[in-house]
């Protein structure tokens, strides 16, 4: 147990105080819906350029389900995701096929039925908020950058940044693992990892709100990893806050090998996790980044201002 | 920003200080103890005539209950607009309450009152003249029948108490006897009518005792019968259903002796019933009742003055906050993780009805087969809607099942598995599946445990005796929780579990 005194001084946010100071504060509800939609997220960021994984096809209705196998026939790889899901949740993910059967990224096979199970599940409104009827979207599978493959086990490793009026604040690597069963989700036992705004290097990894120094299942140590292309995963993620209209937003951005950082999501109620990725609080730095937007309107510059100020104190 | 705190703080202030200062007015000038002392269960019967009226003048009229066996009468109260009403006080301390009209177009309900409190706890019953009975005029097959009957039970007697009992069991008793079986038919069924004229018949004398068997919350009760018969002197009282003596202790006399309790005169189906409530009041402010019957408008404020199903309703009601603020407390000032923000408060109400450990064996019972059988339907791939609705209907088997089980066992408690609510229940397994599927097992043990512990911390706000004599003696009080969680709503410091998950930053 820590003393709230502690706490304070750290400057570490509160899901309380995020709530009513940040995100009721400076996120109107209206735009929650493209946060909040998937799809609607995809066709704003395409309408803007930035780059998003391609788009295979969506579920809209029941009875598309059935035709599901025709729309996959020619595609080895892909992602089924409902496109109001929270939290990562009923995302399947395909990585190729053995005869007529489907490899999941876990390795294991599943039939069509499974898949046209899985499908009519989102549509009913199973994996999304609130319950209500979404569509499911089948999306290209993600070719990662090869430099972060051997700190994810079975799946996808993500960047989360938060970002606040523009300026990028805080941001943590999330690596699935076996207990997160290839998720990038925290609470389900992936690896956060806490990224220098300044640098993109490394700070402190935890897994289960404690701190690992490597890999549970992979064994990579996470103090040598950099994230590459730093600067651009930074743009991308300063340029999503505009076009959401969230003032406090969390930006998920996956590293494509050949086509750099690409938009995945985003979130409009970022998890208070980062923190302890980052063994830095968000008070301190939100407050901060309150002056750098108000003092400038570009984008570039908010950036330069924000990997000055907000790089950790070992660099 | 500022503003909105301003503005919280200051509707926050006033609504608490409103609570506060209507509840210290109330105890010191109407003297109502803020502490629970000595407690008086207090009932209030609330008597609904209705009929049907046929053309012409309507006379209604009610007799009126004596205190008799302890009981005291507080408060009446009659409701009778459009009609003239008068008390008519007979001369054997029995009055009679009547509504008169001159013509009335539909049907009628006409409304009496009163509370009622046991005073002593001894139930006898004033001595009363015994009448000779009056021997009853019947069919020669009858009289011969009722003869073998009371030589047979006459023979087996010493008095005319063991002879009253032994008539009661034997028409109770489920025996082919012939005569027995004629008796009963040819009296339709009626047995207290038979009990009493074979008593009459045997020369003892006997009468009917009406009145209402006291339960709480019931809307729809009506007058039941107890045989009162003279042995050796004295009165003894047998239940004619069950062959026990003695007043039961929740009986309220309405009618001691013969004769009709409602008589109405221009009018048809008629009905009348009973609301009841029980409350239970501090022993003092009964006694201020008794005394200031006359300046009874003082307690206006209470919800003793509404009719009586609402102040059942009320009763139950008023705990609800109580709940709501434990629920807030716990989750924003705790952070407790609850599956649903206010399933707690829906199973903490069904716990009341259930008492505690009953109803957590019960409710765990409910969703660990519940989730056993939810995990077999969705290998099925069902639509989510129609699957809910399976779980709904798997729910009310399931309490079925369980009810019937434990009635055949003995297990009388358990059948209170009817106050779980059916969807809420369902829905809780529902959610919890899917958090077992997606989050896996140790998730649904946080959010489970999390929700029963939040269910038994209301369920023991809810049952304090303290909070419920606040509550309800004092509603008013609920305006300063409404304060005091809309203060809560703008709390932004850390939450407990915050300094837990948070431990591991200290060290840097």
């Amino acid at each position: 147990m820590v003393s709230p005194l502690t706490l304070r001084e750290l400057g570490i946010l509160g899901m309380n105080n995020r709530n009513i100071g940040f995100i009721g504060r400076y996120n109107q509800r209206k735009n929650y819906s493209q946060a909040d939609n998937k799809l609607k997220t995809k066709s704003a960021a395409i309408a803007r350029n930035i780059p998003v994984p391609e788009l295979y096809g969506t579920v809209d209705y029941q009875f598309q389900v059935s035709s599901l196998s025709d729309m996959l026939h020619n595609r080895d790889g892909f992602v089924i995701k409902p496109s109001q899901g929270s939290g990562g949740k009923g995302i399947l993910v395909i990585v190729g096929r053995d005869g007529d059967h489907f490899i999941k990224s876990s390795g294991a096979l599943i039939d069509d039925r499974e898949v046209r199970r899985h499908s009519s599940n989102i549509l009913a409104g199973l994996h999304s908020l609130g319950g209500r009827n979404d569509s499911a979207m089948i999306e290209a599978l993600i070719d990662f950058d090869p430099i972060l493959k051997d700190y994810s086990y079975e799946g996808v490793p993500d960047i989360r940044v938060i970002v606040f009026r523009g300026v990028p604040v805080m941001a943590m690597m999330r690596c699935a693992t076996h207990s997160s069963d290839g998720k990038a989700n925290l609470h389900q036992g992936a690896v956060g990892v806490g990224i220098d705004i300044g640098t993109g290097r490394s700070i402190c990894a935890v897994q289960h709100n404690r701190v690992v120094s490597q890999h549970p299942d992979t064994k990579m140590y996470f103090d040598k990893l950099t994230i590459p292309l730093w600067q651009q995963v930074l743009e991308l993620a300063s340029g999503c806050a505009g076009m959401a209209g969230l003032d406090y937003l969390g930006v998920d951005i996956v590293l494509d090998r050949l086509r750099g950082p690409m938009l995945l999501e985003l979130n409009a109620r970022p998890g208070l996790a980062i923190q302890v990725a980052n063994q830095a609080g968000l008070r301190h730095r939100l407050l901060a980044a309150e002056k750098i937007a108000d003092s400038c309107d570009d984008d570039g510059e908010k950036i330069a201002l924000a990997r000055s100020q907000f790089a950790a104190h070992t660099s | 920003m500022i503003n909105s705190r301003i503005q919280i703080g200051l509707i926050a202030g006033v609504l608490i200080a409103l609570g506060v200062g209507l509840t210290l007015y109330k105890a010191v000038s109407l003297n109502l103890p803020l502490l629970p002392g000595e407690y008086r269960e207090v009932w209030t019967v609330e008597s609904k005539t209705s009929f049907t009226p046929a053309k012409g003048p309507v006379n209604v009229e009610l007799r009126l209950p004596a205190s008799l066996a302890g009981w005291v009468i507080l408060d009446e109260h009659f409701v009778s607009s459009g009609f003239g009403f008068s008390i008519i006080e007979a001369s054997d301390a029995v009055s009679t309450a009547r509504w008169t009209r001159q013509s009335l177009d539909r049907p009628t309900t006409l409304y009496y009152k009163m509370q009622i409190y046991r005073e002593r706890s001894d139930r006898a019953l004033p001595n009363m003249a015994a009448d000779v009975p009056t021997k009853p005029l019947l069919e020669a097959d009858q009289q011969a029948a009722m003869d073998r009957l009371i030589d047979r039970i006459a023979e087996q007697s010493s008095d005319n108490e063991s002879f009253a009992l032994l008539l009661v069991q034997e028409l109770l008793r489920d025996s082919q006897d012939q005569d027995r079986l004629f008796l009963l038919s040819s009296y339709a069924d009626d047995s207290l009518a038979l009990m009493l004229d074979t008593l009459a018949m045997a020369n003892i004398s006997a009468h009917e005792l009406r009145g209402i068997e006291l339960e709480d919350g019931r809307r729809r009760q009506t007058l039941s019968s107890l045989l009162e018969v003279r042995s050796a002197g004295q009165w003894f009282v047998i239940n004619p259903q069950t062959g026990r003596v003695g007043l039961p202790a929740n009986f309220f006399i309405w009618q001691r002796g013969d004769g009709a309790i409602l008589n109405i005169t221009g009018g048809r189906n008629s009905s009348l019933e009973f609301a009841l409530v029980s409350n239970s009041l501090p022993a003092k402010a009964v006694l201020g009742m008794e005394q200031r019957a006359d300046e009874f408008a003082l307690l206006d404020f209470s919800i003793y003055t509404l009719p009586v199903e609402q102040q059942g309703v009320f009763k139950g009601l008023l705990l609800i906050p109580v709940a709501a603020l434990v629920v807030v407390v716990m989750r924003l000032l705790v952070g407790v993780k609850t599956s649903g923000t206010f399933m707690p408060i829906l199973i903490a109400l069904a716990f009341i009805q259930t008492t505690l450990l009953v109803g957590l064996i019960i409710f765990l019972g409910l969703i660990g087969t519940g989730l056993w059988i939810r995990s077999y339907l969705s290998r099925l791939n069902l639509l989510l809607v129609a699957r809910v609705a399976a779980v709904v209907i798997m729910v009310i088997l399931m309490m079925a099942a369980l009810a019937v089980t434990s009635y055949k066992l003995g297990l009388d408690q358990v059948l209170t598995v009817t106050f779980f609510p059916t969807v809420i229940v369902a829905w809780t397994i529902e959610r919890m599946s899917i958090l077992w599927e997606e989050e896996g097992g140790h998730e649904v043990l946080i959010q489970g445990s999390g929700s029963l512990l939040v269910a038994v911390l209301a369920y023991l706000a809810m049952s304090n005796h303290w909070v419920e004599h606040l509550t309800f003696n004092f509603p008013e009080l609920t305006l300063s929780l409404l304060g005091v969680i809309l203060l809560l709503g703008k709390y932004t410091g850390y939450r407990l579990s915050e300094l837990y998950r948070f431990r591991d930053m200290a060290g840097k």
